[in-house]
């Protein structure tokens, strides 16, 4: 039995990561469909894998979220 | 594997009218509107952030207006690589939330320069949030990934791992103070642990699992 789960987890790697750049590159798409209730995961799942591990990128997706957000209550 | 894509959707009228703007004759007045509004997005962002006070008052402000700025700039010179697959204002967004997070870790970096002491490696429990709950078993978990990082680890993977794992440095400031990118630190961090994983599990330290 493994007897540091948190460390295991952050060892662990997703073949299906797609990395940064790419991720980067269609993080507006993918924020767009998660504000209006699409699952992006569907048809970006590279880039779900990617940002279940970086932190930066889903810290730059949810300020997209939040900008959208804060948009559309017209704030 | 590539990121997928969502194909072109018909424009919004608020993007149609953005896209027209900005290519017609009142393209300057336009241009003022993008960066009004990319200006409250990055000042809400460096609030969001920073919420241990990092930053405090007219660095803020400062830091707004570079982030708004560059971000106008990139935008207008590359407005031919919107696809349509967003709403404008989405695509407009990530260039400022990005500028933001550049600006944040090159700060993080300028006011964190001071010489690195030894590694303290007691910290990693701190740093991924658990520990297991008997001291022992912790104190052998830790020495393993030390000598694995040790052994394993090529000597710039070895400082990356350490400066963000165990130092706690973000990977952005850490990307301003090697001059390198985001995706570049990510992928030796992503080999990184590829490498220390083999060999825990090797040493029968964690276990051998599929990956999804």
């Amino acid at each position: 039995m493994t007897k540091w789960p948190e460390l295991e987890r952050f060892l662990q790697t997703d073949p299906k990561d797609v990395g940064c750049d790419e991720a980067m590159a269609v993080l507006h798409v993918y924020a767009d469909m998660m504000a209006v209730g699409e699952d992006p995961e569907l048809v970006y799942p590279g880039v779900s894998a990617h940002l279940r591990a970086c932190g930066p990128c889903v810290e730059d997706l949810h300020g997209l979220l939040e900008a959208i957000r804060a948009t559309s209550e017209g704030d | 594997m590539g990121a997928g894509s969502a194909g072109s959707r018909s424009l919004d009228p608020e993007t149609a009218e953005w896209l027209a703007s900005l290519r017609g004759v009142r393209r300057d007045e336009a241009i003022g509107q993008l960066h009004d509004v990319l200006l409250r997005v990055a000042r809400s962002e460096i609030r969001r952030r920073n919420t241990g006070g990092q930053i405090t008052g007219p660095e803020v402000d400062d830091l707004a207006h570079q982030a708004a700025a560059d971000a106008v700039l990139l935008i207008t010179n590359r407005i031919d690589e919107f696809r349509g697959e967003s709403r404008f204002t989405t695509w407009a967004y990530k260039f400022v939330v990005f500028e933001v997070s550049t600006k944040l870790g090159r700060h993080f970096w300028n006011r964190n320069r001071a010489p690195r002491a030894a590694v303290d490696w007691d910290l990693l429990p701190d740093r991924l949030g658990t520990r297991p709950a008997d001291a022992a078993e912790l104190q052998d978990l830790i020495a393993a990934v030390r000598a694995a990082a040790e052994t394993c680890l090529t000597q710039r993977q070895r400082e990356v791992f350490t400066a963000i794992v165990v130092e706690g440095v973000p990977l952005d400031a850490l990307v301003s103070s090697m001059g390198t990118t985001r995706t570049a630190i990510y992928k030796v961090m992503f080999d990184a642990r590829q490498k220390l994983r083999k060999e825990l599990v090797h040493g029968g330290y964690i276990e051998a699992v599929e990956t999804p």
